[in-house]
C-alpha cells in the first residue's frame, strides 16, 4: 500500500494510526518510510507493506520507486486545504498515465476530518471526484482516529478481492496466511485487473 | 598578584588609548584579518616557552566610544585606495546613515599606524588578550580580574550575564544605541525609500539575550519587526542570486523578502566591481556573506565568532541544502530559470536546516570538523564492526552505526573509499538528518541523499532504521548507490539485528556513555577537546575528536554555551589567517584555557581559574598520556572495510552511472 499526497496532509499520521493506532506530532517525511502491518480478515490474514511517501516536491521524482507495483494507493488530501485536493488529482493523473493502469485499488482520502470548521473541500466534491474516476472515497481523521480502521479494513477487503478474484481462486492465498502484498517487479501479474468502482 | 598587575597595566593602557580615539573600530578589527600582517606572533609549540607575561593579559582594543562605527570588508583587492570601497562607502551611507567604511577613515585620519604601534607595543608584553570580548568592550577588561575585584562595573557585568549563554557583555548604557543591526538598518533604509514607516530604532544591546528563545523552537512564525527577532544571536539567511528568499533561520522568508533584497543588492553591487563582498562589521554584529553557485548565504551574528568560523557555518548550511538537492540540480534549475523559487523544493526542510544551525551552535564537532564517537570497549567496537562487515549486499558503500547521536562504528566499501575518505562534514549532515526527523522512528526510511563532500552531484540511497524501538537511540544507517536496493539493504538490517541480538550488543551499547573528565585524574582540569591529526597509523581515516561530558560548572545551557564560546575564541586565534598561534594560554574570568596545536593534534583544555601555569603543563602531559592509554576506547582506530562491488565503476565516486540519478530526479520537470 502506498500513501500519496501533498506535504502535511497527514500521510505519516495515517500510517502511524494503521501501524500503532497512535497519533504523534510528526516531522515531514524524508524520502519514504516503510512499515508493515498485519490485517486480519475473516478468512485470511494479509500483511501490508506500507510505503509512506514524502509529499515534499523535492522527492516527487523518487515516488515512482514506491508506488510501482502497489496494490493499493491512498491519495490523501487535507479537507481544510483546497490545494492539496488539487494535488491529489495530479497524483491520480500520474498513477493513471504512467505506472499502474488499473492494477491498483485507489482510495481518495480526505483527511483531517476533525477540522470541519475550516473545511475547503466538501464531502460532495470528494465523493464526486471519486465516483467520476472510479475510486473509493472516505473521510478520516488521523487525529481523532475516526474511520481509520474502517479504511484499513476496506482496503484489505478490496485488495484481497482484487487479487484473489483475478487469481481465480483463493486457495493459494489461504494456504499461506501471510501474503506479501507488494512486489517490486514492474511486470505486474494483475495488470489486467479492472478498476473497481465504489 | 598577577591579576593586580594586569589590572594596573590595563589602566595605564586604557587611559592612553582613550584620548586619541580613532574614529573607527574597524581599524582594530581589521588588524585581525588577513590584510595586515600582524606583529604579534605565535608562541613556539613547546609548553615551556609560555612566559609569565602571557598571563598579564592586556586589552587589545576598547571601542566603547565608537558608537556608530561600521565597516565593510571586501576581499579583493585589499588595497587602501580602493575606489570601489569609496563608492561602496557612499552607497552604504545612503542605505544607512551610520556606515563608515574603514578604508575611508583610514585614509583620512591615518590612525591605522597609531593602532599598529600600540599593537606592537602590546605584543611585546602579551601574547594573548585576556578576554573573549576583548576586542570590543573596554569594560570587558574587568572580566580579567574575576570576582576578586571591587570594581562595581564588573559586578554589574557578572550579574547581567546574558541568558542566551553568550559571553556578550550586557554593556553599560553609553553603548546602548551604538550597536545597530546592520541588516535591519539596510532594510529600514529600503523601507523608508518605499515610504513605509519603521518603528523607532531600539538597541539590541540593552536587552541583549534576555529574551532569547530557548533552542529547538520553531521560529518561522516570528514577528520580524519585533525586537526579540533582532536579538537573536545568530541569523542565517539564504537567498538566490536573483534576490529571492530561500531560507531564514528566524521569521518567515516572505516577511524578510525586502531585507534579503537589500542584501542581494549589496552583494551584486560589489560584484559589479569584480569584487566579492565577504563581511560587514558593525559594533555588535558581524555580517558574513558566502556565495556558492547561484546561492547567497548570509550570517548576521553577534556571537563574536571569527569571520572564518561563521563562513564555515554557512558552508555547512550550503552543504545541507546540497545534501537534499545536489549541486548539479541546483545549478541546472537556476540556469533554466534565474528567479526560480527554491523554497518549492526546500519546503519541509526548514526543520533540518534549523536543526543544523542549533547543532552548529551547541556541538563542537562542527567547529573542529571532526566526528565524536561514543567511547566503548574496543572489543565491543570490533564485534559491531564485524557484524556490519558481514551484512553486505552489492552497491552498499557505507554501514554506519550510531548511538545517542554519536558514532559507534563505520564500515566502508573498499573500492569506493580507495581515493577518498568520508569527510566529517558529511557525517555531520547525516547525523543532523537523523536527529531532525522524528519520522525515522516510525519505521524504515529509504531516501535519496547526497554527501556533498564526497560527491556534490550524486545521490546515495540511505536506509535508516532504529534498532531499539521504542527508545530509538541506536540507529543503523546503510548507504547504497542503487536506488532499487531497498529490499536487499533491509535484509542486511535484518542480519545485523539478528547478530546483535545473538551477541547481546544492544544492552552493551546501552551501557556506553560519554566519560567524565574526572577519569583523567587531573584535579584542575574541567574539560577538554582533543583532535588527533592524520598520522601514519590512521592516515586517510575519518577525522575524530574526543571530549568528556560537560560537567559542573558547565552543566547549564548558558554555561555550556559560554565554554563553547571560549573554545570558539581560542579556535579562532589558533586558526587566524593573519597570525596563527600554536599555543595560547588564556586567563578568562572564570576559567583558564590552554589551546595547543602541533603536527599531531589539536588540543583545547579548560582549567579552574586557580590553576598555575606549571600545573596546567603537567596536567596536559598527564592528559596526553591518559588519551594515549584510552585511545582504543575513545576512537574508531582501524575502520574495517568490505568489498561488495565487483565492478568499482558502479561506485558513486568513480563511475558516472549515478550521475543519471540527479538528472532523472526530475527537478527540471518541475520548472
Ligand atoms: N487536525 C488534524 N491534524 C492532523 C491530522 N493528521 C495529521 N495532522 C497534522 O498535520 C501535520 C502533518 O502531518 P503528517 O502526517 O506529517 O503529514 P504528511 O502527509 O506525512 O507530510 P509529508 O511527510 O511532508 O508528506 C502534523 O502536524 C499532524 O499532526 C488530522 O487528522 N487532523
Ligand atoms: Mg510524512
Amino acid at each position: 500500500m502506498v500513501l500519496l499526497g501533498g506535504s502535511g496532509v497527514g500521510k505519516s499520521s495515517l500510517a502511524m494510526r494503521f501501524g500503532r493506532d497512535e497519533f504523534y506530532t510528526t516531522s515531514p517525511t524524508v524520502g519514504c518510510a516503510y512499515m508493515t502491518r498485519v490485517v486480519h480478515l475473516s478468512d485470511v490474514t494479509l500483511r501490508f507493506e506500507i510505503w509512506d511517501t514524502a509529499g515534499q516536491e523535492k522527492y516527487h521524482s523518487v515516488t515512482p520507486l514506491y508506488y510501482r507495483g502497489a496494490h493499493a494507493a491512498l491519495l490523501v488530501y487535507d479537507i481544510s486545504k483546497r490545494e492539496t485536493f488539487i494535488r491529489a488529482q495530479m497524483w491520480l493523473k500520474e498513477l493513471e498515465n504512467q505506472y499502474i493502469q488499473g492494477s491498483t485499488v485507489i482510495w481518495l482520502v480526505g483527511n483531517k476530518g476533525d477540522l470541519a470548521q475550516n473545511r475547503q473541500v466538501s464531502v460532495q466534491e470528494g465523493q464526486g471526484l471519486a465516483s467520476h474516476k472510479g475510486l473509493f472515497f472516505i473521510e478520516t481523521s488521523a487525529l481523532s482516529g475516526e474511520h481509520i480502521s474502517e479504511l484499513l479494513q476496506s482496503v484489505a477487503h478490496r485488495v484481497y478481492e482484487s487479487i484473489g478474484g483475478h487469481q481465480g481462486g483463493l486457495s493459494e492465498w489461504q494456504e499461506t496466511p501471510i501474503v506479501e502484498l507488494q512486489h517490486r517487479d514492474t511486470s505486474n501479474p494483475f495488470a489486467s485487473c479492472c478498476k473497481v468502482g465504489p | 598578584m598577577v591579576t593586580h598587575r594586569a589590572h594596573h597595566l590595563f589602566g595605564t593602557y586604557s587611559e592612553g588609548r582613550d584620548q586619541p580615539r580613532p574614529p573607527s573600530i574597524l581599524i582594530g578589527r581589521l588588524n585581525l584579518s588577513s590584510e595586515i600582517p600582524d606583529v604579534c606572533c605565535g608562541i613556539a609549540p613547546d609548553v615551556s616557552a609560555v612566559h609569565q607575561s602571557d598571563w598579564d593579559g592586556i586589552m587589545e582594543r576598547d571601542n566603547h566610544q565608537e558608537g556608530e562605527a561600521q565597516g565593510v570588508k571586501i576581499c579583493d583587492p585589499p588595497s587602501e585606495s580602493n575606489p570601489l570601497a569609496h563608492t561602496l562607502a557612499t552607497s552604504l551611507s545612503l542605505l544607512g546613515n551610520h556606515m563608515f567604511p574603514d578604508q575611508v577613515e583610514r585614509n583620512d585620519s591615518g590612525t591605522a599606524n597609531k593602532e599598529e604601534t600600540v599593537d606592537s607595543f602590546i605584543s611585546d608584553i602579551t601574547a594573548e588578550e585576556p578576554s573573549l570580548d576583548a576586542e570590543s568592550h573596554s569594560n570587558q577588561v574587568t572580566k580579567l580580574d574575576t570576582e576578586e575585584t571591587e570594581n562595581p562595573e564588573c559586578q554589574n557585568i557578572a550579574s547581567t550575564q546574558p541568558t542566551d549563554g553568550g559571553t556578550e557583555d550586557a554593556a553599560d548604557n553609553d553603548q546602548s544605541d551604538s550597536g545597530e543591526f546592520v541588516v535591519t538598518m539596510l532594510a529600514k533604509a529600503k523601507l523608508e525609500e518605499q515610504g513605509l514607516g519603521v518603528k523607532g530604532r531600539s538597541s539590541p544591546l540593552l536587552e541583549a539575550g534576555t529574551q532569547e528563545c530557548p533552542a529547538f523552537i520553531t521560529h518561522r512564525e516570528e514577528d520580524v519587526t519585533a525586537d526579540s527577532w533582532r536579538q537573536h544571536r545568530k541569523h542565517v539567511f539564504v537567498l538566490s542570486e536573483a534576490g529571492k528568499p530561500i531560507y531564514s533561520r528566524y521569521g518567515s522568508e516572505e516577511a524578510l523578502s525586502s531585507t534579503m533584497g537589500v542584501m542581494m543588492a549589496l552583494v551584486s553591487f560589489v560584484q559589479s566591481g569584480d569584487n566579492i563582498i565577504r563581511s560587514v562589521y558593525s559594533e555588535e554584529h558581524t555580517v558574513v556573506f558566502l556565495q556558492k553557485g547561484p546561492l547567497v548565504l548570509v550570517c548576521v551574528s553577534s556571537s563574536r565568532q571569527s569571520e572564518q568560523q561563521l563562513r564555515g557555518e554557512l558552508l555547512y548550511v550550503y552543504y545541507q541544502i546540497i545534501s537534499m538537492l545536489t549541486q548539479a540540480s541546483i545549478s541546472r534549475i537556476f540556469e533554466h530559470k534565474k528567479n526560480y523559487d527554491l523554497r518549492r523544493l526546500l519546503a519541509g526542510s526548514e526543520k533540518i536546516l534549523d536543526g543544523l544551525l542549533n547543532l552548529v551552535d551547541s556541538d563542537p564537532s562542527f567547529l573542529l570538523a571532526a566526528v565524536h564517537c561514543l567511547p566503548i570497549a574496543s572489543s565491543l567496537r570490533d564485534s559491531l564492526s564485524q557484524i556490519l562487515q558481514k551484512a553486505i549486499t552489492p552497491n552498499l558503500v557505507f554501514s554506519i552505526l550510531i548511538a545517542k547521536n554519536q558514532l559507534l562504528t563505520i564500515v566502508q566499501e573498499k573500492n569506493v573509499i580507495e581515493d577518498s575518505r568520508l569527510e566529517p562534514a558529511d557525517v555531520h549532515l547525516l547525523l543532523n538528518l537523523i536527529g531532525a526527523s522524528s519520522a525515522f522512528q516510525a519505521g524504515e526510511i529509504w531516501t535519496p541523499i547526497c554527501l556533498p563532500l564526497f560527491n556534490p552531484d550524486c545521490y546515495f540511497y540511505a536506509y535508516i532504521s532504529y534498532l531499539d524501538p521504542p527508545e530509538c537511540t541506536v540507529c543503523l544507517l546503510l548507504l547504497s548507490t542503487d536506488k532499487e536496493a531497498f529490499y536487499a539493504v533491509a535484509e542486511c538490517k535484518r542480519k545485523i539485528e539478528e547478530a546483535m541480538v545473538a551477541q547481546n550488543s544492544l544492552s552493551l551499547i546501552a551501557k556506553a556513555h560519554s566519560y567524565s573528565v574526572s577519569q583523567v585524574g587531573v584535579s584542575d582540569l574541567r574539560h577538554f577537546m582533543y583532535k588527533p591529526f592524520d598520522v601514519p597509523d590512521n592516515y586517510r581515516q575519518l577525522t575524530q575528536f574526543t571530549s568528556p561530558e560537560m560537567e559542573a560548572p558547565y552543566s547549564s545551557e548558558e554555561e555550556k554555551m559560554r565554554l563553547l564560546d571560549l573554545y570558539r575564541y581560542m579556535h579562532s586565534r589558533i586558526h587566524s589567517t593573519s597570525r596563527p598561534l600554536k599555543l595560547i594560554y588564556h586567563v578568562a574570568e572564570r576559567e583558564t584555557l590552554l589551546a595547543w596545536v602541533t603536527s599531531k593534534f589539536e588540543l583545547y583544555t579548560c582549567f579552574s581559574p586557580l590553576v598555575t601555569k606549571a600545573c596546567a603543563i603537567t596536567a596536559i602531559t598527564k592528559l596526553l598520556r591518559w588519551i594515549k592509554k584510552e585511545e582504543d576506547r575513545l576512537f574508531i582506530r582501524y575502520p574495517p572495510k568490505y568489498s561488495t562491488t565487483p565492478n568499482p565503476s558502479k561506485s558513486s565516486r568513480s563511475g558516472k552511472s549515478d550521475q543519471q540519478d540527479s538528472t532523472d530526479n526530475g527537478f527540471l520537470s518541475l520548472l
